[in-house]
C-alpha cells in the first residue's frame, strides 16, 4: 500500500512541477506565443487522441467520426457563451453532452457494422455534422462562429488533460474497460461470457464522444473562431495518426503520439513547401518499422522509468500509472 | 423421463435469412447428464446451441431452462442463468493472458472468494494453464487454448455446459485428454451438451444422444444403442 501512496506522489509532484514551469514560463514570456499555442493544440490533440483509442484501440470499434463529434462540441459550447451569454462552465457540460448523445445516435444504428463499414459510416456521419453546420445561420453558416469568449488558460487545459486521462485510465482498467477489451478480442466469445456487448459498443462511443466535445469546447474558447471546414475528415485523420503512431490500444501510446506529431507539426510550420511531405514521410518510417505503434499495446509506468534508469532504485515497484 | 429435463427444446424453428437451419427440433437435458448431438457439417449442431445459449434468434418454438422460458432471452443473460457456451474453435481473447482470459469467463460474477477458489480449480484441473498463465492465448497450442476455452466457461459456475466440438482439428491423444475431463467436469455436478462430429468419442461419453440430419432430429435414444444402430454405424462411424 506504502508503494501505492509513493507512486501517487511521484506522479502528483512531477505533474505540478510540468504545471508549474509552463505557467511560470507564459507569464514572463520566456516561451513563446508560437508555442504556448501549441501547447494548448498539443493539450487538445491529448484529448482527441486518448478519447478515439478509448473507442477505436481498446474497444475495437474503428471509428473516423471525431471531428464530428468535436464539431458538436465547439459548437455546443460555443453558442451556450456567444449567442446565450452563459458562463464558460455550462458550455463544457452542455458540449460533452450534445457530442455524448451524437455518440447514442451514431452508435446505436451503426453497431452491426464493423470494420470499414463502420468507418464509412461514421466518416459520413462527420461529413454530415460539417455540412449541416455550414447551413445553420443561427451559429454562422460557412463563415463560422465569431466571437467567443477568449476564456481557455494553461490552467484549464492542463486540468482538461489531466482529467480526461485519469477518467480514461480508471475506464479501462475497471471491468468496463474488461469488457471492451473482450468486446475488441472477439464479440461472440465476449457475449458468452455474458458481456453486453451492444451496451459496450455505445458507452465507448459515448464516453469518446463526449470526451471528443470537451475538446472541441476548449478549442472554441481559445482561437475564439471556429468554422465547419476545420472539422473536415483530415482533422479526425490527424488524431486517429496521433493514435496509431503511439500504439493502438496504448494510452501513453496515444500521449506520446499526440506529443510527437503536434511538435513535428510545429517546427514543420517554418517549411510550410515541404511540411507535408515531411510528416506523411514520417507516418510511412513508422508504419514500416513499427507498425504496432511506438509503444504497441504497451504503457508507460513508472516502473517503466525504474527499469530505465534505476531512478527508484528498486524499492517502489509499483504499477500505479498507466 | 419422471423428473422434469434441465433443458427442453420444443419445435425449434431458426431461420439464416431464407435458410431454414433447425426444423422444429425437439430436444431434452436431463440433471447431470451428458448428452451428445451428433450429426454431417451443416446439419444445425451449432446453431442448436447458438440458440440455446442466445446468440441467434429462436424464429418460433421454445426454450425453456430450469422450467423457465429464455428463447427471448439476451445471451449475456443466459450466461448468469447458468448456461456456459465453449463455442466451435474455441474463441479464446488471443491478445489477453491465459489469467486475463480466465478472470473475463468470471465476468458476470461478484463473489471475489469463489471466483478465487474456481481459479485456483480450473489451474488445478489443467496444470498446463497453470504453466503459461501470463502468456497471451494466442500463441497456445490448439489444445492448450481448448483448455481455456472450457476453463473460462467453468469460470462462469455453469449448471449446463455446451460443447461445441471440442475435438476439433486436435491429435487423437488430445482428444481423449478432453473428453476425459468433459468426464470430469460431469461427474462434479456440471450438465453437459456436447456437439460433435467425433460420434465415436460422443456417443462414448454420453448418456443419450441425438442425431441430426440437415435440421430435423432423425434419431434419439440412449448412447449405447445409438452407437449399434446400423444407420448410425455406417453414417458416422465409418461402417
Amino acid at each position: 500500500m506504502q508503494k501505492k501512496h509513493l507512486s501517487v506522489l511521484i506522479i502528483c509532484l512531477a505533474l505540478g512541477a510540468l504545471f508549474a514551469i509552463v505557467q511560470v514560463g507564459i507569464s514572463n514570456g520566456m516561451i513563446s506565443g508560437y508555442w504556448v499555442t501549441n501547447l494548448f493544440l498539443m493539450g487538445i490533440n491529448i484529448i482527441l487522441a486518448a478519447s478515439l483509442n478509448l473507442i477505436n484501440g481498446f474497444t475495437g470499434e474503428f471509428s473516423l467520426g471525431h471531428a464530428g463529434f468535436m464539431a458538436v462540441g465547439a459548437y455546443a459550447g460555443g453558442v451556450i457563451t456567444t449567442n446565450l451569454g452563459l458562463p464558460f462552465p455550462l458550455a463544457i457540460v452542455v458540449g460533452m453532452l450534445a457530442a455524448a448523445v451524437a455518440g447514442v445516435l451514431v452508435g446505436l444504428p451503426t453497431l452491426r457494422l464493423r470494420g470499414d463499414y463502420l468507418a464509412i459510416a461514421t466518416l459520413g456521419f462527420g461529413e454530415i455534422v460539417r455540412v449541416v453546420l455550414m447551413n445553420i445561420d443561427y451559429v454562422g453558416g460557412a463563415s463560422g462562429l465569431k466571437d467567443i469568449p477568449d476564456v481557455v488558460n494553461w490552467p484549464i487545459i492542463f486540468v482538461s488533460v489531466v482529467l480526461s486521462l485519469l477518467l480514461i485510465k480508471n475506464f479501462v482498467r475497471s471491468s468496463h474497460g474488461r469488457a471492451c477489451l473482450a468486446v475488441r478480442e472477439n464479440d461472440l466469445a465476449a457475449q458468452m461470457m455474458g458481456v453486453n456487448i451492444t451496451y459496450y459498443k455505445v458507452l465507448a462511443f459515448v464516453v469518446g464522444a463526449a470526451l471528443a466535445g470537451l475538446a472541441g469546447v476548449l478549442y472554441a474558447h481559445y482561437y475564439t473562431i471556429i468554422q465547419p471546414k476545420e472539422f473536415s475528415f483530415l482533422l479526425t485523420f490527424d488524431v486517429l495518426v496521433m493514435v496509431m503512431v503511439g500504439g493502438l490500444g496504448s494510452l501513453t501510446g496515444s500521449v506520446v503520439g499526440a506529443v510527437l506529431l503536434t511538435t513535428a507539426s510545429a517546427f514543420l510550420q517554418a517549411i510550410p513547401e515541404l511540411r507535408m511531405v515531411i510528416y506523411a514521410l514520417l507516418l510511412i518510417i513508422s508504419a514500416i518499422f513499427r507498425p504496432q505503434g511506438l509503444l504497441g499495446e504497451k504503457e508507460v509506468t513508472l516502473r517503466t522509468f525504474q527499469k530505465l534508469g534505476g531512478v527508484f532504485n528498486a524499492t517502489s515497484g509499483s504499477k500505479q500509472t498507466q | 423421463m419422471g423428473v422434469a429435463p434441465l433443458l427442453d427444446l420444443e419445435d425449434l424453428n431458426v431461420h439464416y435469412g431464407a435458410i431454414w437451419a433447425l426444423k422444429g427440433i425437439n430436444l431434452t437435458v436431463g440433471e447431470g447428464e451428458i448428452v451428445s448431438l451428433i450429426g454431417a457439417n451443416g446439419a444445425g449442431k451449432s446453431t442448436t446451441l447458438r440458440a440455446i445459449s442466445g446468440v441467434i434468434k429462436a424464429s418460433s418454438g421454445g426454450i425453456s431452462f430450469q422450467g423457465e422460458d429464455i428463447t427471448k432471452v439476451p445471451a449475456h443473460d443466459v450466461v448468469k442463468m447458468g448456461i456456459a457456451q465453449v463455442p466451435e474453435g474455441r474463441r479464446v481473447f488471443a491478445n489477453l493472458s491465459v489469467l486475463e482470459n480466465l478472470e473475463l469467463g468470471a465476468y458476470i460474477r461478484k463473489d471475489t472468494k469463489g471466483i478465487k477458489q474456481d481459479l485456483d480449480d480450473v489451474l488445478d484441473r489443467f496444470p498446463r494453464l497453470q504453466e503459461r498463465i501470463g502468456q497471451v492465448a494466442g500463441t497456445l497450442s490448439g489444445g492448450e487454448q481448448q483448455m481455456l476455452a472450457i476453463g473460462r466457461a467453468l469460470m462462469t459456475r455453469p449448471k449446463l455446459m455446451l460443447l461445441d466440438e471440442p475435438s476439433m482439428g486436435l491429435a487423437p491423444l488430445l482428444v481423449k485428454e478432453i473428453f476425459s475431463i468433459i468426464e470430469e467436469i460431469n461427474q462434479e455436478g456440471t450438465t453437459i451438451l456436447l456437439v460433435e462430429q467425433n460420434a465415436r468419442m460422443a456417443l462414448q461419453v454420453a448418456s443419450r444422444a441425438y442425431v441430426l440430419e440437415t435440421g430435423r432430429i432423425v434419431l434419439d435414444g440412449p448412447a449405447k444403442e445409438l452407437a449399434q444402430n446400423e444407420d448410425v454405424k455406417k453414417a458416422y462411424l465409418g461402417g
